[in-house]
């Protein structure tokens, strides 16, 4: 038996006897199973995790001093990079901040229309998540059929604003077109051609009984844990905690459509695994609601200053020659003032705390990016547990790394 | 208390602290005080602990540095969520940058260990009793924090690009 040593600094460090010899592990930064550039450095006996030591950083590119240089609409750009598997969420988000610093009311038809992208956004994050965990536990099939729906989502984010994976989807002040009848085609036939599929995938792991027995118990976090450990959105509400930004700070018009929060009990990957099967469900009823009373009206609000003018009218007219030089050039007078705004993202609260001084550019800018915060609880989740379940864990958090590094 | 509004906060926070609540503001419907900050911990945790507030939820840690404010260049700011009575509200800390220190929050949230480190790695706030202060994002050897405003974000010694025409 031998002893740990004294001088190691982590805090969970489990004290149970040991009876093997404690070997260090180091699990990433680039590992298969860790799904994106993360390191841990773990004390193993056998199998058993003693403790881990997360590395962070390795793809921190800087987006705060960056964003401290870009005007306004330069920014959405950088925020696609932020959690690169739902970036419309952060885009609509960061638009949201802008506008609610400039004061800009935009129509309800433009919140309508957010929402419909920004949970097609949610059902293509969880889907990843959601199937990966599959992967994890060596259930491979779901993965790949249910990557043919995402792909679909993919193909309507092209249609509405060109790009698939780093979006930079809709503007300050509304979204750069309407709808095209392609996209609503599509949209349409994805309603009603995806829950077949997503039930197909459901059936193959939700009451899997290896799969149960694969997930249940496996990295859990209590209540009381997860709100002091800052957690946030679906990983939060598998530990019971009934808080969603969309519910309790309504934006975009959310308090218009009828949907349950899922809650879990346990906070296990399976608690976690299931409240997003069940936001999936949630976030269609939300699609269908917001198509069904899509409000007539423009895809922009009236701000000139903001809203880049249609192409054809920079070629014609003075005034729009000159709104559109001033915006892209990003001259255009903004109040001083400091505001937080939030968005439920699909892992946790995104926020955007932003400090203007007047300039072109923000004096600050800080993205709270939830993924950065739960990640710092991974080691006590993980802790006594073998290290295949400390895998799981990490895929059913769902931490990004490009959101985790900033 | 029923429901909590910035001006009941306030008025127990006035109640409370008297002379320490300095700057209260309300910006785009939030309420942001400004604390002293070597009574952080004491004034968070009472917020934490109140009965009617319960503000049991660390939304945010972040710093932000004015270098032209003499004497408290950078200001340390935290956002607070109440989910009980769904409050928010911003707390904010000026500390002088030739000696940035203020007390962790680390024995109130555990989510403020990152942020905090975040905070000291790209600001250099000693945060004193934080039990693993060390850079996050930023490798270890850096000697400086960077988004302090001396920091340009491009090379100074680049005259290739020149940014005048553009207010820059």
């Amino acid at each position: 038996m031998s002893q740990l040593d004294t001088n190691y600094k982590d805090i969970f460090v489990s004290t149970e006897t040991i009876d093997g010899e404690i070997a260090t592990l180091n699990l990433g930064p680039t590992h298969p199973a860790t799904h994106g550039v993360f390191q841990n450095v773990m004390k193993v006996d056998g199998e058993r995790i003693i403790s881990s030591e997360p590395t962070i950083g390795y793809i921190h590119r800087a987006f705060e001093k960056l964003a401290e240089r870009r005007p306004y609409n330069q920014i959405t750009p950088i925020t696609d990079r932020l959690n690169y598997c739902s970036s419309p969420i952060n885009n609509m988000g960061w638009h949201m901040t802008v506008e609610k610093l400039a004061g800009i009311e935009v129509p309800k038809k433009v919140d309508y229309m957010r929402v419909i992208i920004m949970e097609l956004a949610r059902i293509a994050d969880h889907l990843v998540c959601n199937s990966v965990i599959g992967v994890d536990t060596g259930a491979l099939t779901g993965f790949t059929y249910i990557f043919q729906e995402r792909e679909k989502i993919y193909e309507m984010y092209e249609e509405v604003c060109g790009a698939r994976l780093t979006t930079n989807i809709g503007r300050i002040g509304g979204l750069e077109r309407e709808f095209s009848p392609v996209f609503m085609e599509k949209l349409k036939k994805f309603l009603k051609e995806f829950p077949a599929k997503f039930q197909e995938f459901d059936n193959l792991l939700t009451r899997n009984r290896i799969f149960m027995d694969r997930v249940i118990k496996a990295g859990p976090i209590s209540a009381e844990k997860a709100m002091s450990y800052g957690f946030t959105g679906p990983n939060l509400r598998a530990a019971g905690v009934d808080y969603d930004v969309r519910v309790m700070n309504p934006y975009s018009s959310y308090e218009d459509f009828d949907f349950i929060i899922p809650v879990g009990q346990d906070g296990d990957t399976y608690d976690r695994f299931i409240v997003r099967q069940e936001e999936i469900r949630q976030s269609l009823g939300i699609i269908q609601q917001a198509i069904d009373g899509m409000p007539e009206g423009k895809h922009y609000a009236d701000v000139p200053s903001f809203y880049l003018p249609p192409k054809e009218e920079v070629y014609r007219s003075m005034e729009a020659l000159i709104y559109h030089f001033k915006i892209i050039m990003g001259e255009t007078p903004i109040p001083v003032g400091e505001v937080y705004h939030a968005v439920e993202g699909a892992n946790g609260e995104l926020g955007y705390y932003l400090i203007s001084d007047g300039g072109r550019t923000p004096y600050r800018l800080h993205f709270r990016r939830p993924c950065f915060i739960y990640y710092q609880a991974y080691p006590e989740m993980v802790k006594g547990a073998m290290l295949s379940d400390a895998i799981l864990t990490m895929s059913s958090m769902n931490v990004i790394a490009g959101e985790l590094d900033a | 208390m029923t429901e909590l509004n910035n001006e009941n906060v306030l008025q127990v926070l006035n109640e409370t602290f008297g002379e320490a609540i300095l700057h209260p503001e309300t910006q785009y419907g939030m309420l942001s005080v400004e604390i002293p900050a070597d009574r952080n911990t004491e004034i968070v945790g009472c917020l934490k602990d109140h009965k009617d507030i319960s503000m049991g939820f660390l939304t945010d840690v972040c710093a932000v540095h004015y270098p032209e404010q003499k004497g408290r260049e950078l200001a340390v700011v935290y956002h607070l969520h109440s989910w009980t009575k769904n409050f928010r509200m911003r707390i904010k800390c000026f500390l002088p940058a030739e000696k940035p220190e203020i007390t962790t929050m680390t024995g109130l949230y555990n989510s403020a260990n990152w942020m905090e480190r975040e905070t000291f790695d790209f600001y250099g706030v000693q945060f004193t009793g934080h039990p693993d202060l060390r850079r996050i994002l930023n490798m270890d050897e850096m000697d400086y924090h960077p988004l302090l405003k001396q920091y340009a974000l491009e090379d100074e010694t680049r005259d290739d690009k020149d940014d005048s025409f553009f207010g820059r």
